[in-house]
């Protein structure tokens, strides 16, 4: 009996852990953003999942090639993500911070109706199914699988991006400190625009990889939203490695949690201690003050 | 004159319903003055730079533990009511001491206070046996006999809510006043703007920010109480979550959270948009008020940051005020 359970439990962690490496990926691009313009997109969530109606449609609907929709999908949310920076989030730039959060807040409200209004609230599949890959007593999830490694890979690009590139370095300078940079020959508005783009190329990015896994509809986004908030929250806004981290630390509770009890309660159990690290270190798990 | 005003129109309001407004006015009336209650409750300690998006966890508190005890034990609210109210202070002061104490302020405090309200929704969900999870909850009827019960707090009649649910209003303006007017909002206000040089004269920054907290979180959870007894119906997302989080926070932005009635405009203003919408294009496109909701959202904090009301006041008093800068230029 003790053997079974044993079994089951590795699975669970073993699952924690590619869920971690796809929630890593859900909060990079809000990290990158977060770092770079000092504003969270409360609404990083929703274009994930105009990233995924945009995959759906093209695949399912107009029978593109999987692989062409995605890429399509990933250019749709980075342009989206560019054109939120330049209209909404460019006028408040300059308002209180507190200002810049709602505004996103109220494009997640806009987006999630009119998801609903042009999609029905119907859950929609694109209908492509893997086999588990079965190893031993364990059996994983291909989607999963193949969500860990492009999340991962993905993240590695970003890094040889930001470290090796000339635009990666300006972003990288920029985040330091955004008032010397003009001085240097920088244009921020620029930069901003391009980073932008990138979180949202990195929600797009997140977008084919849920769409492998979960159902689409117009609320997706309350259930991955608040979670990769926190994530960053936990790892210390615009701290790119410490929600890596904090990731992994979160699916675990989740997974875990959700073997033992009921997944709401591996959800509650990650949020409370969330909040209880946030009392412990309120700049993050990775963060120095 | 000027001061007589008030006292007019809240008569007038207090008349409306008894020369026969009919059935549905009188709803909205009602849903008017109790999420006006809740966001003026919201607003307590949100125009002092406390932007929480926890208040869902107190509206839901104070929902479900009124109708889980009169459900479960036949608790009668008025017992349970100060049950919610002891629990959502304890809820209130254990995230609020540690915020306030390590100084977690502005998106951290938004996003930790966001953790709250998710915790309150899934806890609900969770604990599906006995609060009925997603599906919701309806508190036992009372009224097999009679039209009301006053134990059970249960009303058939719209009149009685109404008249409640205006005194309960009346009495968060009446705080809001209370609030504006003491020592305590000057020592916020200070703060708000700098929370180091604040505490370098001498304000308790910690404790002010508790009590602030505090009274805004209790009203709130009066508010998801009285909200479950009336529509004799609630669910996890309609009390608590994230996106009733949300919904408060812009009904308040979208009013004017600056100004004493700017939170009840902003409650007005949303329902009448949400039912005027509904009404013209019916049901089929039932997500069509939120679409335009969301844009008008973005647009006032974009275009008009202090709310409809507290812009219209700014512009009536930007007249007034135009004219002797004129003759001094």
């Amino acid at each position: 009996m003790m053997q079974i359970f044993d079994v089951f439990l590795l699975e669970a962690v073993l699952n924690g852990l590619l869920l971690g490496g796809l929630l890593a990926l859900l909060s990079l691009g809000l990290n990158l953003v977060f770092g770079v313009i000092d504003v969270v997109w409360i609404c990083y969530a929703e274009l994930i999942m105009v990233g995924m109606y945009a995959i759906y449609y093209l695949y399912a609907v107009f029978g593109w090639p999987l692989l062409l929709a995605m890429a399509a999908g990933v250019l749709l949310v980075a342009a989206a993500g560019a054109a939120l920076h330049q209209f909404v989030i460019r006028p408040v730039l300059a308002a209180e911070p507190i200002n810049q959060l709602l505004v996103t807040g109220g494009v997640l409200f806009f987006l999630q109706a009119a998801a609903t209004l042009a999609f029905g609230i119907e859950f929609k599949n694109i209908g492509v199914s893997f086999p588990p890959i079965v190893v031993g007593d364990i059996s994983f999830s291909m989607p999963r699988l193949i969500s860990f490694g492009v999340a991962l890979a993905g993240m590695l690009a970003l890094y040889l991006f930001l470290k090796r590139s000339y635009l990666g370095t300006a972003i990288r300078a920029i985040s330091q400190d955004r008032g010397i940079m003009p001085l240097m020959g920088v244009n921020p508005h620029r930069i901003f625009i391009i980073t932008s783009a990138l979180g949202g190329g990195l929600a797009g990015l997140a977008a084919c990889l849920l769409v492998l896994q979960y159902d689409i509809h117009p609320a997706i986004g309350l259930s991955f939203g608040p979670i990769t908030f926190l994530i960053c929250v936990l790892g210390g806004l615009g701290n790119m490695a410490g929600g890596f981290v904090a990731a992994f630390i979160f699916a675990q509770f989740i997974s875990v949690g959700g073997f033992f009890l009921a997944v709401e309660w591996g959800y509650v159990i990650a949020f409370v201690f969330f909040i209880a690290v946030m009392f412990w270190r309120p700049q993050g798990i990775w963060g120095s003050k | 004159m000027m001061r007589a005003l008030p006292w007019i129109c809240l008569a007038a309001l207090a008349a409306a319903p008894l020369v026969g407004l009919g059935n549905y006015p009188l709803h909205m009336l009602i849903q008017v003055l109790l999420w006006g209650f809740v966001y003026t409750g919201w607003s307590i300690m949100g125009r002092l730079g406390l932007v929480s998006f926890g208040h869902g966890a107190f509206l839901g508190i104070g929902a479900y533990v009124v109708v889980m005890l009169w459900n479960a034990y036949g608790v009668s609210p008025w017992i349970g009511l100060p049950i919610a109210l002891a629990l959502t202070a304890v809820v209130a002061f254990v995230i609020g001491y540690p915020c306030f104490r390590f100084k977690i302020v502005g998106h951290y405090f938004a996003l930790v206070t966001l953790a709250l309200s998710e915790i309150a929704r899934m806890l609900i969900v969770a604990l599906r046996d006995h609060t009925g999870g997603s599906l919701g909850v309806t508190p036992k009827t009372a009224l097999t006999e009679s039209a009301y019960s006053l134990v059970a707090l249960q009303f058939s009649s719209k009149l009685v809510w109404f008249y409640i649910v205006l005194a309960v209003w009346l009495g968060g303006l009446w705080v809001w006043k209370k609030m504006d007017r003491s020592m305590a909002r000057l020592a916020l206000e200070a703060i708000s703007q700098e929370e180091d040089a604040a505490g370098s004269i001498g304000i308790n920054v910690t404790r002010l920010k508790l009590g602030v907290t505090l009274i805004s979180a209790l009203m709130t959870c009066v508010g998801g109480a009285l909200y479950a007894q009336y529509q004799a119906y609630v669910n996890p997302d309609s009390v608590a979550g994230i996106g009733i989080s949300l919904q408060m926070v812009f009904g308040v932005i979208a009013g004017g959270m600056y100004v004493r009635l700017g939170p009840t405009v902003g409650a007005a203003f949303t329902l009448l948009l949400a039912e005027s919408l509904r009404l013209m294009f019916g049901n089929s496109l039932h997500a069509l008020d939120s679409t335009i909701y969301g844009l008008m959202l973005v647009l006032f904090i974009i275009f008009m940051p202090k709310g409809i009301l507290g812009g219209a006041l700014e512009a009536v008093k930007g007249k007034k005020a135009a004219s002797p800068d004129v003759q001094r230029a």
